[in-house]
């Protein structure tokens, strides 16, 4: 982030730039989505539609992929702050499908957006979001491979909140470009 | 710019495809290979699911008759037994892998066994 000092007395004056603004808008929405989903009861834990994945795939399409990463970062950290859930397992879990999610983001920025769209970005990521809870949840607080007898849900959840997701972020994306 | 676009749909279809598979392979029931008859925890019987057949087996309530297993076709049952609820014999076939008939008055459990063995419970 850009921060400007400008050493009068003591004072410290950092000044927001026009990215530090807009990656705060965009974190604000994608908090809020997780706040109000974080109200959604859910039958199984780990199935939730993922709304904050609107934005960070808005900030993807229009913004790239380091502004997409901040965003994304600071719903997870901020977001836990917010639920009380910061440091604990659900803080961990929500990490490390962030994380993973970004990584696949990243590794689709090489695929040009006229062949793939919002959609399906939005299923890979899914997926890998998933997955990688998943994994974490194996390794460390299920440590049992009947934990797996759960993935068909998961996955058939990451396919359905995927493509939601991914038709929303492409509307919104599509009309404010008109 | 179109909704959909062609890489939209490969990766629509490789998610789905993953999505039956890990189905496919987490919730296929494995084939039972045999049923398994214990008195008192004892294997007093074990019988192969293929074709039909039928034994007698006497329990702690053999005064007054024989459990009867039955196994036809890839399932079993509890046919008879001496106890006074019957609950094992109203559970009818059982033809998954794992699945347990009790006779507790008798002392005599039917079970189902899969080529690998599986757990019962597991709690945390």
């Amino acid at each position: 982030m850009d921060a400007h000092a400008t050493s009068g007395a003591s004072l410290l004056h950092i000044v927001p730039s026009e990215r530090d603004r807009r990656l705060a808008r965009y974190a604000v929405a994608a908090i809020a989505a997780s706040l109000v989903e974080a109200a959604i009861p859910s039958p199984l834990p780990g199935v939730k539609p993922g709304l904050a994945n609107i934005v960070i795939l808005i900030v993807l399409a229009r913004h790239g992929w380091r502004d997409a990463a901040w965003v994304s970062l600071l719903r997870v950290m901020a977001g836990s702050l917010l639920a009380g859930q910061f440091l604990a397992p659900g803080f961990f879990l929500a990490a490390s499908g962030a994380l993973a999610s970004l990584a696949v983001l990243g590794a689709l920025q090489a695929v040009s957006w006229r062949w793939l769209g919002p959609v399906g970005r939005s299923v890979a990521a899914a997926f890998a979001h998933i997955g990688a809870q998943l994994l974490l949840a194996r390794l460390w607080l299920v440590p049992h491979d009947g934990l797996f007898n759960l993935a068909p849900v998961f996955f058939g959840a990451a396919l359905l909140f995927g493509i939601v997701n991914g038709v929303v972020a492409a509307r919104l994306l599509q009309e404010n470009a008109a | 710019m179109r909704l959909m676009r062609p890489g939209d749909w490969l990766v629509l279809a490789t998610g789905l495809a993953a999505t039956v598979a890990t189905a496919a392979s987490q919730w296929g029931q494995a084939a039972p290979a045999r049923a398994q008859v214990r008195l008192d925890g004892r294997v007093v019987a074990e019988l192969p699911l293929t074709g039909t057949h039928r034994v007698a087996v006497d329990g702690a309530l053999a005064r007054l008759g024989p459990t009867v297993i039955e196994v036809d076709a890839g399932r079993a049952r509890v046919a008879a037994d001496p106890g006074p609820r019957q609950y094992c014999v109203q559970q009818g076939w059982l033809s998954r892998a794992g699945s347990v008939a009790v006779c507790a008055p008798s002392h005599i459990t039917l079970q189902l066994v899969g080529p690998g063995s599986t757990q019962d419970t597991v709690a945390f």
